[in-house]
């Protein structure tokens, strides 16, 4: 396939509200299952291990018209509660035979109670993810988490999830990553090949596509995107950051980069760039996931930094590793965790005089001029100052 | 030249008493470098106060701080300070009214100046913006921090592995940490004896909300009890002066008992209970007596209310155990009520229209407050179809004035009332 192919089917994937991939892929095999997440990070490697298909769900986008679910949420309330809700309440998310709800903040927090109110039939967990980075605290508590979380999908799926199997899905998952990992390099080394309007349909198939394929489609994908030959532009590079949640509309994404941005780093899909390297094979498989989880995982605002210089350090790693010259805060309304930790962050990067601008989003935004000026602005600015 | 006569707020001994010890914790914190005192900050959920005192902290409590700014009408600029300055408008509105307060000089509310905390003690209970909050003050002062993780009731229950986290934590991290900046070594039988205390102020307190059962209501279980909460969700849990305290206020309440009388009010004796209310949701503070007026006006009394186990629910049997006195806190700080999940905040409210008798339930759906505020309307369309009591929702916000509408509001609760009334008559 070709670029354009591939991109072509990740676009469809990515509007189909309707989850017929996921859909197939069940019918595919008798008593198949499938384990819907939200952001920020769950471990799909135990999904996978009991045989089930790890779904993500990042709220209805800007297609979805949300009637119902609004009828739960105040205004001053994000929008991806109420999508994922409409979507619930719709019967699109009745392929998912349960919902993973990862601690990232109190609306999504919540909203895994209502869920278990209003739908009682699914399989429902909070996941609560570690904010004590010790082995023998934060890490065991993690450990049993991750146990509780293996038991029950074993008893869901009707079988153990065992060492063995759990080994196995942490290889595919390390491969799925280190497709991710290149792609993300190859974007940052000539952004004008790998555009992030495109990239980012990339990743999320990743979202509705087992991960054995999606690891061959990111390759695939990186393979014709390196066959083409496209025009490079005089634009500035930005690492575009506090999107982990509510996802920009694509719309958005394309605005910033025809306004002259290339986006050599961003965090709209953090789980699966989560574990920052291979979560070794050997050893007890929980154990090696809760290691990596507390000493080789990305940074991000609903992460606690245990010290105060350790705030915005990813960041600047970012800039520096990415060759950034800016950053684009792009965070949802009423975002809590991005918003909160967006003047950290902002006055970090004044201190090293790293330019950055920033606003504010739903995943239906529909008007992009503002944002497309705001962005070309920065941009303009950028090659002012770099050229002085 | 006319004279204005300044009406007199009327308050019993035990609001008196309250103000008194209120008062008394700001001046030891204006004081405290004076008094050659190291300052600890923490937050009303999951407040350890009996192990901070175990180390003669002086303790801040930033989200007091902030609604007693609130109340006396200095949060609405500090907020607007703290957004000029950067902090987005969708955000907390407790945070900005504390970020704010710093930056027009960090004088606390009752116009002394507040120290800047040695020790930032981030005991992380049911809400996010916690830790962020203190990640913002860490910024600013450079303080030491120390991060207390306590993990959610998703599945409605405090399992083994929770507990024994937040244990491990404590033993750990939190007391070497509370040690090396105060000087002074952990000592576990004075934590026995403040938690010893701790419980005996417990049980008055549990009495005062209860005696809400009776009819007439002797209290107002939010507006009233915002006030017996005072003490014993901030800096003087596990003290004599708070379990003396909880002794008066008990004192108090079983005159009025005795006497028929309902809540007092700040403009005297309630005028007649005629509805008997469950709120949820915490209260508005910068038009806190006003909002008050809107409910005894109209003869509404709150019988019970979730914002007042908002720093501990202690009405279903939980005490302070001197017994297994880190098990104990770690058990404290997993069942404030914004760490309980959905299922079980529907539960406990139908449990208190139940047992106190109530007309129905009105929810302050607050802006600034994700915690309390996401998802609250399933909370009342459960609790009216498990109850079926009529349910009302407004909407205000903590410290922020811009966002309490009074003709909005009034409108609302009227019509509630009316609602109320008519459904009386059917039944």
């Amino acid at each position: 396939m070709s670029t354009r192919e591939i991109v072509a089917r990740c676009e469809r994937l990515f509007e189909d509200l309707r989850f017929g991939a996921v859909k197939d892929w069940k019918a595919a095999a008798p008593g198949r299952k499938a384990i819907g997440y939200m952001p920020i990070y769950v471990p799909r490697e135990i999904i996978h291990a009991a045989g089930m298909l790890p779904v993500g769900i990042f709220g209805g986008g800007d297609q979805l018209e949300v009637i119902q679910g609004d009828a739960y949420y105040q205004s001053y309330i994000c929008r991806i509660p109420r999508s994922t809700l409409e979507l619930g309440l719709t019967g699109r998310l009745d392929c998912l035979d349960g919902m993973l709800f990862p601690s990232i903040c109190d609306v999504i927090r919540n909203l895994s109670g209502m869920w278990q109110i209003m739908f009682k039939d699914k399989y429902v967990k909070y996941f609560d993810l570690p904010q004590n980075y010790d082995d023998d605290t934060g890490g065991e508590f993690y450990v049993h988490e991750m146990q509780q979380l293996r038991e029950d999908l074993g008893r869901l799926a009707g079988t153990p999830v065992t060492d063995e199997r759990l080994r196995a899905s942490i290889a595919v998952y390390n491969e799925n990553r280190k497709a991710i990992r290149e792609l993300y390099a190859y974007r940052a080394a000539q952004p004008w090949q790998a555009p992030t309007s495109e990239l980012y349909l990339v990743l999320r198939a990743g979202c509705v596509l087992p991960p054995e394929e999606h690891t061959a489609l990111v390759r695939s994908y990186l393979a014709e995107a390196r066959q083409e030959t496209r025009p490079q532009r005089d634009n500035a590079r930005v690492v575009l950051s506090g999107s982990f949640c509510e996802q920009p509309p694509l719309g958005l994404i394309k605005s910033i980069e025809m306004a002259g941005c290339y986006v050599v780093d961003d965090d709209f899909q953090l789980i699966q760039s989560w574990l920052l390297c291979d979560v070794p094979l050997e050893g007890d498989p929980l154990e090696e996931l809760s290691k990596a989880f507390l000493h080789r995982s990305t940074s991000t605002s609903s992460k606690y930094d245990e010290r105060k210089e350790d705030k915005g350090k990813f960041l600047l790693k970012q800039i520096k590793d990415r060759g950034a010259e800016g950053v684009v805060f792009a965070a949802a309304s009423f975002c809590d965790p991005a918003l909160l930790e967006r003047p950290m962050l902002q006055q970090i990067l004044a201190q090293h005089k790293i330019p950055y601008t920033a606003f504010k989003y739903a995943e239906n935004t529909g008007q992009m001029a503002p944002i497309r000026e705001q962005a070309g602005t920065f941009a303009d600015s950028i090659k002012l100052w770099s050229a002085a | 030249m006319s004279t204005v006569l300044k009406k007199v707020v009327q308050k019993e001994d035990a609001m008196l008493l309250q103000k008194e010890l209120i008062n008394r914790n700001y001046h030891e914190l204006a004081t405290a470098r004076e008094t050659n005192r190291k300052v600890s900050a923490t937050f009303v959920p999951g407040n350890l106060n009996e192990l901070l005192m175990c180390f003669d902290f002086a303790r801040s409590l930033p989200e007091t701080n902030a609604l007693q700014n609130g109340m006396r009408k200095k949060s609405g600029k500090m907020i607007m300070d703290a957004e000029r300055d950067g902090h987005s408008e969708d955000v907390c509105t407790y945070v900005k009214a504390d970020l704010g307060m710093m930056l027009q000089g960090q004088v606390g509310p009752t116009g002394e100046p507040l120290p800047t905390p040695d020790v930032l003690l981030l005991s992380y209970t049911g809400c996010f913006t916690f830790m962020k909050w203190f990640e913002l003050i860490r910024q600013k002062y450079d303080c030491e921090t120390v991060m207390l993780h306590v993990p959610y009731q998703g599945d409605g229950k405090i399992s083994a592995n929770m507990r024994d986290y937040v244990v491990k934590q404590l033993k750990e991290k939190v007391i070497p940490t509370l040690e090396k900046v105060s000087g002074v070594k952990f000592d576990i039988d004075r934590l026995r004896q403040y938690m010893r205390e701790s419980a005996k102020a417990e049980e008055d307190l549990v009495w005062t909300l209860q005696s809400a059962k009776h009819k007439p209501s002797p209290i107002d279980g939010y507006f009233g009890a915002v006030y017996y909460i005072g003490p014993i969700f901030t800096a003087f849990r596990g003290t004599p002066e708070a379990t003396e305290y909880y002794r008066v206020l008990r004192g108090e309440i079983e005159q009025r008992i005795r006497e028929g009388k309902g809540p007092l009010t700040p403009e005297g004796e309630h005028p007649g209970e005629k509805y008997r209310l469950v709120v949820e949701g915490p209260p508005n503070w910068t038009s806190f007596r006003e909002f008050w007026k809107m409910f005894y006006d109209e003869g509404a009394v709150v019988v019970a209310s979730t914002y007042s186990k908002v720093g501990g629910v202690y009405d279903f049997g939980f005490r302070h155990d001197p017994e297994r006195p880190l098990e104990s806190l770690a058990e404290y700080c997993l069942g404030c009520y914004t760490n309980l999940n959905f299922p079980q905040r529907i539960d406990m409210i139908c449990k208190y229209l139940d047992e106190y008798q109530a007309d129905g339930l009105l929810i302050n759906s607050i802006k600034s407050c994700n915690s309390f505020s996401a998802g609250q309307l399933l909370i009342l369309r459960e609790v009216e179809k498990r109850t079926g009591k009529p349910a009302a929702f407004i909407e205000s916000d903590l410290v922020d004035p811009r966002y309490f509408s009074a003709a909005n509001i009034k409108n609302r609760l009227e019509s509630y009332f009316q609602m109320v009334k008519q459904k009386r008559a059917v039944h």
